[in-house]
């Protein structure tokens, strides 16, 4: 079963008024159990508003969004996923712990098993001595980390990153980066991971999906095989030719016109898999 | 070394102050129907110092009767408000009306209806200063949500209710508390000054005007220093329970 399938999605915003826009168009996507996706594409080209659809957060004008087999609103109800934002988000109220326990609550667990769940998480991630902290005590880094042990906090199937370190500092990102993968190859959890950075798509990802705007569609799927995701593999020549190849990707598709086998390439490249 | 940095400017300048009143008043003859020296008030605080503390306790009870029943409306009212739409374009108006109403001008009304032993209507001029700010504040904190959180509620599925007492009001809270603030200070004014139109002669405000009406101006003064204490009073208690409601504010007035 497929972790993630978007079929035929169109969304368009304000449908029916003078500024109406259509954010995506015929779009589709198949993310497989256990794989890391990355949509890139200049800003406009939708790739938030097709990881807000996979999340539920706003509903496809045409076409459907499937999650690990089911329809996105009850997989959303089902807290079937983890999300993080570019901003982290923390409940400035709640303890660095207490942030994390919270999705954990919503849920009706136990407070022990709430507790030594969180404590997990955030030993994942590497603060386990900062769960008596408030957010504002921490770094953006640290914070960024405390809501990336939320989002996994319920043990998801399922993984949605929204530009999650597009506000660090080009070390901090690094750092986390290899996290997240290392957490993700543990855990088996498929991602989704929107990024405007064309090095951090080809680093995290198996498969880069790249988009271009008005109207937002998948104009290219380049499958990315690393040797090994380390430092060697951010040294390694298979690296940089996927650097050239999706910048080529981007570059090389006019928004207007796209070559109408690349979205299809898509979709046949996901099923290839 | 930083505390004593901290308090001794104002110390110094506030016995400056007096020691310039006091040479004033001596040097210069003022009668003290005009300007009391500060000597001859603290003589007379220290003589009625009973009085004036029996005096505060009654004006005291009085402001914080109407201060816990105005903030308690107030929030009441603000979080109905933030939840039916409606209610806050209704609402704002008539708490502006309300604001804007001369509360002193009221109070000799409300004295006439109720009886002349009553406190009633000092706590209602209390509680009716009191909850503009509170509610103002409390409704705008309400309504100010991080969309962040907002969706982040959402993709945990969770209900109205649990949105409104996880997120809705905890983050509200430095507002409220902006609120209290403002209205810790509001209540103890209204309170001595709703005594000024008769009633019971308890309070500091009727001891004022009594003193005052007998020429004895110190001792006006000295009841005027006991009003100042008990706002104070009020106003540090009112950050005191800030600080312990909101444990994860690193600085006390942001």
């Amino acid at each position: 079963m497929s972790a993630v399938v978007v079929d035929k999605v169109t969304k368009t915003f304000n449908r029916g008024r003078t500024d109406e826009v259509t954010a995506l168009s015929e779009v589709d996507l198949t993310v497989a159990d256990g794989e890391l996706v990355s949509l890139i594409g200049p800003s406009g080209c939708g790739k938030s508003t097709l990881l807000r659809l996979i999340a539920d957060l706003i509903q496809p004008s045409t076409g459907t969004v499937t999650v690990a087999g089911q329809s996105a609103g009850q997989a959303r109800k089902e807290q079937a996923y983890g999300i993080a934002f570019q901003q982290a988000g923390l409940f400035e109220w709640r303890t660095v712990l207490r942030n994390v326990e919270l999705p954990l609550e919503l849920r009706g667990l136990s407070k022990r098993e709430r507790k030594a769940r969180a404590e997990e998480m955030l030993t994942l991630v590497g603060l386990e001595d900062f769960a008596g902290h408030y957010p504002a005590q921490l770094s953006g880094g640290m914070q960024q980390r405390v809501a990336i042990a939320r989002a996994l906090a319920v043990q998801p199937p399922l993984l949605l990153m929204d530009e999650p370190f597009g506000a660090l500092d080009e070390m901090t990102r690094e750092r986390l980066q290899s996290e997240l993968l290392g957490i993700c190859t543990q855990t088996g959890t498929s991602t989704v991971f929107v990024t405007h950075s064309i090095s951090e798509a080809v680093f995290l990802s198996n498969r880069v999906v790249v988009m271009s705007a008005r109207p937002g569609r998948i104009t290219a799927s380049i499958t990315v095989d690393l040797p090994s995701r380390d430092d060697a593999g951010r040294q390694s020549p298979a690296f940089f030719e996927k650097i050239t190849e999706v910048r080529q990707a981007l570059r090389g598709t006019p928004a207007a016109a796209p070559p109408p086998r690349a979205s299809e390439g898509a979709a046949a490249g996901t099923d290839a898999r | 070394m930083k505390w004593t940095r901290a308090v001794l400017p104002p110390v110094i300048v506030g016995v400056l102050a007096i020691v310039a009143w006091e040479l004033t008043v001596s040097l210069g003859r003022i009668a003290p129907f005009i300007l009391p020296a500060p000597s001859a008030i603290w003589k007379e605080l220290v003589a009625q110092r009973q009085n004036v503390w029996e005096a505060a306790l009654a004006s005291g009870t009085n402001a914080l009767i109407g201060l816990i029943a105005g903030a308690a409306l107030g929030i009441l009212v603000a979080m109905a408000a933030s939840r039916f739409k409606p209610l806050t374009e209704v609402s704002i108006p008539f708490a502006a009306v309300l604001n804007a109403l001369p509360i002193i001008a009221l109070a000799p009304i409300l004295n006439n209806m109720f009886e002349s032993t009553s406190s009633i209507p000092r706590r209602l001029v209390t509680a009716i200063i009191v909850f503009f700010p509170v509610f103002v504040n409390t409704l705008r904190g309400l309504r100010e949500v991080n969309p962040i959180h907002q969706e982040l509620m959402r993709t945990y599925a969770a209900s109205g209710w649990t949105f409104s007492v996880k997120v809705r009001l905890p983050g509200a809270l430095p507002y409220v508390f902006t609120g209290l603030r403002q209205a810790s200070s509001l209540a103890v004014i209204a309170a001595v000054v709703a005594e000024y139109f008769g009633g019971l002669q308890t309070g500091l405000g009727s001891r004022i005007t009594s003193a005052a009406a007998f020429t004895a101006y110190p001792r006006a003064w000295a009841f005027v220093i006991g009003a100042c204490l008990l706002g104070l009073v009020f106003y540090l208690t009112t950050l005191l329970l800030e600080r312990l409601a909101m444990p994860w504010r690193t600085r006390l007035i942001a």
